[in-house]
C-alpha cells in the first residue's frame, strides 16, 4: 500500500512499495501519458514532477513519493487549458511519433519553473531525453517561444 | 538460422499475392449499386477513401500507418485535395486488415516502409478522392435535375453555376453513396493543386501532447492481463527448462508459459509484476550452434568476401580490371558497418484475445497485413475468424514493418488461455536483443587514376548481409539481392550518380545469424558512407577539390548535381568558413529522392565532434507539406548521426552484447545541429521523404572531420575510435 497525491487527488494504490513510480502511475492509477522507454533513467520518457521539480519515474520506488506532490502529463494542462509548454509544442508541431513527449514537455516544464528564459547551454545541460524520431530542432525552438510566452 | 516472414498459406492469399508485389490497382472497384456501405456511426461511405457525417466531417481513410513521420496527414492532404473538401473539417481512420481482405484490398497496401507511404499510393488514393467528389456533385446534380457539367465543388460547397443553387457535401452524402463510381476519374494538374504543396498542419498533434494518444503499449481491455516475455538471446536456440514453480507464487502471476520452443512468458496482473516474477524464473536454454559466433568470426568472414571471385553483379561498364591493372595511381580502401539496432521509443509490443472461433489482435504496426498474416499463422484461424487493430506506433524505423514476432508471441501466449486479453510487452533488453538488426556490411574499394589524374575506373566490392535473403527469399534475382545496391544501381530510384569510364560494383553475399532487417534508410546507409567518403579520398589522392572532382563526373546527372550544388552555394563551399570550422560534401539517389548535405564541423583535441551546422537539400518531385518534410531531414539526421557516432550491437558467444541506452546509446539535444534544409521539388516524379536524406548526414560529417583532422576513419561508430559528438 502507498498514498500517493496524483495531479491534485489523493488516492491509496495496492502495491509493493519498490514498484517503480511509473509502474503505480500507469497501472495503479491507470494514468498512461507517462510512457517507458529504458527502465533505467536513460531515457527520460517516463518524467513526471515531484513537488515540481522533474524525476525519472521509473527507477523512483513509490515509497519514495509518498508525500510529495506528483504532477503527470495529464496534470499539466490547468483545468483544459494547455501550459504554455504545451502550446509551443502545438505551435511548433514539435511531436513525430510522440512516444517522448510526454517526458520531454514535462522535462521542459520543470525547467522553465527553474530557469524562466533558458539559454542554449543551460536547455542542453537539462534536457537530455532521447527522442528517437528526432524532433530536437522543433525542440529547442519551442522551449524559446514558451519562455517568451 | 534465418527470420523469416509467416509463411502465407491458402487461407491468407489476398494478402499474399498483394505482399509478393502483385501490384496495387485493385483499389477502387468496390460493387457498389443501391446498398449503401456504412461506417461504423452510420454515416454513408462515399466510397472505400471517403466518409462523409450529415454533419459534413469528412472522414478520410487511411490505410498506411502513421508512425510519426507525417504519412497520415500528407495522404489526407492528397484525398482532400482531389475531393474538394473543407480541410478543417477533415478527420481520418484506419480500415482494418480484416476488411481488408473482405473487401479484395480495397484500401491497397498497407506497408508503411521504404518512404513509400505517399509515393506508391499518391495515383490511387487521390482518384479516390476524385471519385467521391464527382460522385457528390452528380448526387447534386440529379436532386436539381441539372446536368452535372453545370455543377462545381469547392470546400465542400456544392453550386450550380447557372442558378447560383448551393449544397453540402453532408447533405448529398446519402445520395452520392448509392451511385455507380465512376471509372478512372482525370486528376488535376499539379498547378491546380491548392493543398498538396501547402504545410498545413498535422492532424494528429493535440493528443501527443496531453498523455491522451494511446499507443499500443497503452492499451487496457476487460480483463486484460500483462505479459513479460524472454527469448533465448542466442537467436535460433532453444529453451531447455524452466522452474515455474519458483515464481507462479509470487505476486499477481496467473500463468508461466513456453511460448514457441525458444521462449518463455510470465503473465500476471500487471506487467511490473510480470516482469518481476520473470527475472526471478530461472531458465535454462540451449543456445546451439550459434553460440560459437563472435563479432570478429563474422567480421573475417566478410573480410573474406573482399577477395572472393564468386560475387553479384549489380553495376557494371568497361573493363574495371585492365583499368586498374593499367592505373597509372591507383588508392584503396576498406569500410566496415556494424548491426544497428531500431529500438524505436516505445518497445514492442500486442495485445491478443483468443478463442477457438475468433482471434483479434491490438498492435502498433507499420502493416497491418504483415500483423494479420502473423495473426492468421500464430493462431490456425482463417482469415474471416480474425481481425487486426492498427494502434499508434511509438515509432517505427523499419522495426515494425516486415517483423511481428511480437505478434506471433502474443497469440501463441493468448492462445493457452482462450478468452483473456493479453498484452505482451517487451522489456528494453529485450527489443534491444531481439532486433532485426540493420546488416553488416564491408566494402573495398579501389579508384584508379591515369597520368593526368583522371579518375578511369573504380571497383566497389561489398561484402556482407542480405536483408531479402531473410526476409522475402522470392524478391531475389537468381540469388541476387537488388536491395543490397541502394543508391549505385545504373538507374531506377537509388541511381548511381556518377559515371565513370570503367566500373564495377558488386556484392559477395555473407550472411549470419544474426536477423537483418530494414532499418530507417536500409542499405544506403552504408552504401553513402562507402561511396561519398571514398569520393572524398579520391578526390584528395588526385589532388582536386572535393566538390570539383565530383562535378567532373556528373554532368549526366543533372538531377544529382542540382541538390549537391544547392548545399555547396548555400554552405559557401569554397569560401572561407569560420575559425576552426570544416566542411564536407555527400549526395545521393535515395528511395526515387535526390539528396544531398553540406556539414560544417569542428574537432577539439582531436576526437571532440561540434556540428555547427548542415545545410541539406532534396528534390523529392512533388512536395506534399513541406513543413513536414524538414522535420524528416532533421530528423532522420539524428538518427544517422546517433548510428555513426554512437551506435553498434556486437556478438558475443552468438547474442547481442547491448542490452538498454546506457550501452546503445542516442543522440540528445546538445548535439544537434543546425539544420537548414533546401527542398527544391522539380516536379514530375514522387520521391520519398522520411528516409532518403538520412544517409548524406554520416559521409558529409566524415568528410568533414577528414578536413579538420587529416583522419580517415572506415569503421563505425566513431566511439571505437574514441570519438565523441559534443
Ligand atoms: S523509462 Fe525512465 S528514463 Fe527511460
Ligand atoms: S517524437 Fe517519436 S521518439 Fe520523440
Amino acid at each position: 500500500m502507498a498514498r500517493l497525491t496524483i495531479n491534485g487527488k489523493t488516492l491509496e494504490v495496492n502495491v509493493n512499495p519498490s514498484t517503480p513510480l511509473l509502474w503505480a502511475i500507469r497501472e495503479q492509477v491507470g494514468l498512461t501519458g507517462t510512457k517507458y522507454g529504458c527502465g533505467i533513467a536513460q531515457c527520460g520518457a517516463c518524467t513526471v514532477h515531484l513537488d515540481g521539480a522533474a524525476v525519472r519515474s521509473c527507477v523512483l520506488p513509490v515509497a519514495a513519493a509518498e508525500g510529495k506532490k506528483i504532477t503527470t502529463i495529464e496534470g499539466l494542462a490547468n483545468g483544459g487549458a494547455l501550459n504554455k509548454v504545451q502550446k509551443a509544442w502545438l505551435d511548433h508541431e514539435v511531436p513525430q511519433c510522440g512516444y517522448c513527449q510526454s517526458g520531454m514537455i514535462m522535462a521542459v516544464a520543470a525547467l522553465l519553473k527553474e530557469k524562466p528564459k533558458p539559454t542554449d547551454a543551460e536547455i542542453d545541460a537539462r534536457i537530455t531525453n532521447i527522442c528517437r524520431c528526432g524532433t530536437f530542432q522543433q525542440v529547442r525552438e519551442a522551449i524559446h517561444a514558451a519562455a517568451k510566452a | 538460422m534465418i527470420t523469416r516472414t509467416p509463411k502465407l498459406n491458402r487461407r491468407s492469399f489476398v494478402i499474399g499475392s498483394a505482399a509478393a508485389g502483385a501490384g496495387l490497382a485493385l483499389g477502387l472497384k468496390i460493387p457498389f449499386g443501391a446498398s449503401v456501405v456504412r461506417a461504423q456511426d452510420g454515416s454513408p461511405e462515399v466510397n472505400a477513401w471517403v466518409v462523409i457525417r450529415p454533419d459534413d466531417t469528412v472522414v478520410i481513410r487511411i490505410a498506411r500507418s502513421e508512425m510519426g513521420q507525417g504519412t497520415l496527414t500528407g495522404l489526407a492532404q492528397m484525398v482532400a485535395e482531389e475531393l474538394e473538401c473543407d480541410w478543417s473539417k477533415v478527420k481520418t481512420e484506419y480500415p482494418t486488415p480484416g476488411q481488408s481482405v473482405k473487401r479484395k484490398r480495397a484500401w491497397g497496401d498497407f506497408s508503411t516502409g521504404g518512404s513509400r507511404g505517399i509515393r506508391d499510393s499518391h495515383q490511387y488514393v487521390r482518384e479516390g478522392g476524385a471519385t467521391a467528389r464527382i460522385m457528390l456533385i452528380q448526387a447534386a446534380a440529379n436532386a436539381w435535375n441539372v446536368p452535372a457539367s453545370e455543377c462545381s465543388a469547392s470546400n465542400s460547397v456544392i453550386t450550380h453555376k447557372p442558378s447560383g443553387r448551393k449544397t453540402t457535401y453532408g447533405k448529398v452524402a446519402e445520395a452520392a453513396a448509392k451511385l455507380t463510381q465512376p471509372e478512372k476519374p482525370t486528376l488535376k494538374d499539379p498547378t491546380e493543386w491548392k493543398l498538396i504543396g501547402k504545410s498545413v498542419k498535422r492532424l494528429d498533434t493535440i493528443d501527443k501532447l496531453t498523455g491522451k494518444q494511446v499507443y499500443g503499449f497503452d492499451l487496457k481491455l476487460p480483463g486484460m492481463l500483462n505479459a513479460s516475455i524472454k527469448d533465448c538471446p542466442v537467436f535460433g536456440g532453444k529453451v531447455k527448462s524452466y522452474e515455474a514453480a519458483k515464481v507462479t507464487g509470487m505476486p499477481g502471476v496467473r500463468h508461466v508459459v513456453k511460448v514457441g520452443d525458444s521462449a518463455v512468458a510470465v503473465v500476471a496482473d500487471t506487467w511490473w509484476q510480470a516482469k518481476t516474477a520473470l527475472d526471478a524464473l530461472p531458465i535454462v536454454w540451449d543456445e546451439g550452434e550459434n553460440a560459437k559466433v563472435s563479432s570478429a568470426s563474422i567480421a573475417a568472414m566478410l573480410k573474406e568476401g573482399l577477395d572472393a571471385d564468386q560475387a553479384f553483379v549489380a553495376n557494371q561498364n568497361g573493363d574495371v580490371k585492365a583499368a586498374i591493372a593499367g592505373a597509372a595511381k591507383k588508392i584503396e580502401a576498406v569500410y566496415a558497418y556494424p548491426f544497428q539496432n531500431h529500438a524505436p521509443m516505445e518497445p514492442m509490443n500486442a495485445t491478443a484475445k483468443y478463442t477457438p472461433d475468433r482471434c483479434e489482435v491490438w498492435v502498433p504496426t507499420q502493416n497491418g497485413e504483415a500483423a494479420f498474416a502473423a495473426t492468421l499463422a500464430a493462431s490456425g484461424l482463417p482469415a474471416d475468424k480474425c481481425e487486426v487493430y492498427k494502434i499508434n506506433l511509438g515509432g517505427g524505423f523499419g522495426r515494425r514493418g516486415a517483423f511481428h514476432d511480437y505478434v506471433t508471441q502474443a497469440v501463441l501466449i493468448a492462445k493457452q488461455m482462450p478468452g483473456t486479453p493479453v498484452k505482451l510487452l517487451w522489456t528494453r533488453e529485450e527489443d534491444m536483443q531481439h532486433g532485426r538488426y540493420h546488416p553488416v556490411m564491408q566494402c573495398k574499394l579501389v579508384g584508379a587514376f591515369d597520368a593526368g589524374n583522371n579518375l578511369t575506373g573504380l571497383h566497389m566490392r561489398l561484402s556482407g548481409q542480405s536483408i531479402l535473403t531473410a526476409v522475402r527469399p522470392e524478391a531475389l534475382q537468381q540469388g541476387k539481392d537488388p536491395l543490397v545496391f541502394q543508391g549505385l544501381n545504373p538507374g531506377g530510384d537509388f541511381a548511381f550518380g556518377y559515371s565513370v569510364p570503367n566500373l564495377l560494383i558488386d556484392h559477395a553475399m555473407r550472411n549470419t545469424h544474426v536477423p537483418p532487417g530494414f532499418w530507417r534508410g536500409v542499405n544506403i546507409n552504408q552504401n553513402a558512407i562507402f561511396l561519398e567518403c571514398f569520393m572524398d579520398e579520391m578526390a584528395h589522392a588526385a589532388g582536386q577539390d572535393p566538390l570539383e572532382f565530383r562535378r567532373k563526373l556528373m554532368s549526366k546527372h543533372p538531377k544529382h548535381l542540382a541538390v549537391l550544388n544547392a548545399v555547396a552555394d548555400r554552405a559557401g563551399w569554397g569560401k572561407p568558413a569560420p575559425r576552426g570550422v570544416y566542411r564536407g560534401l555527400a549526395h545521393m539517389h535515395s528511395f526515387a529522392s535526390y539528396v544531398a548535405a553540406c556539414a560544417e564541423i569542428s574537432v577539439k583535441d582531436g576526437d571532440k565532434v561540434k556540428i555547427h551546422r548542415i545545410v541539406a537539400a532534396t528534390d523529392c518531385g512533388y512536395a506534399v507539406n513541406p513543413a513536414q518534410i524538414e522535420r524528416q531531414i532533421a530528423g532522420s539526421f539524428v538518427y544517422g548521426l546517433s548510428g555513426l557516432f554512437m551506435e553498434e550491437c556486437t556478438v558475443k558467444d552468438g547474442y547481442i552484447e547491448q542490452t538498454n541506452f546506457n550501452t546503445y546509446d542516442s543522440m540528445r539535444i546538445a548535439q544537434m545541429p543546425k539544420v537548414e534544409s533546401i527542398i527544391m521539388a522539380s516536379g514530375g516524379f514522387w520521391g520519398g521523404v522520411g528516409e532518403p536524406t538520412i544517409c548524406v548526414a554520416a559521409p558529409a560529417v566524415l568528410n568533414a572531420f577528414f578536413a579538420a583532422t587529416g583522419k580517415r576513419i572506415r569503421t563505425f561508430p566513431l566511439k571505437n575510435h574514441g570519438i565523441t559528438l559534443v
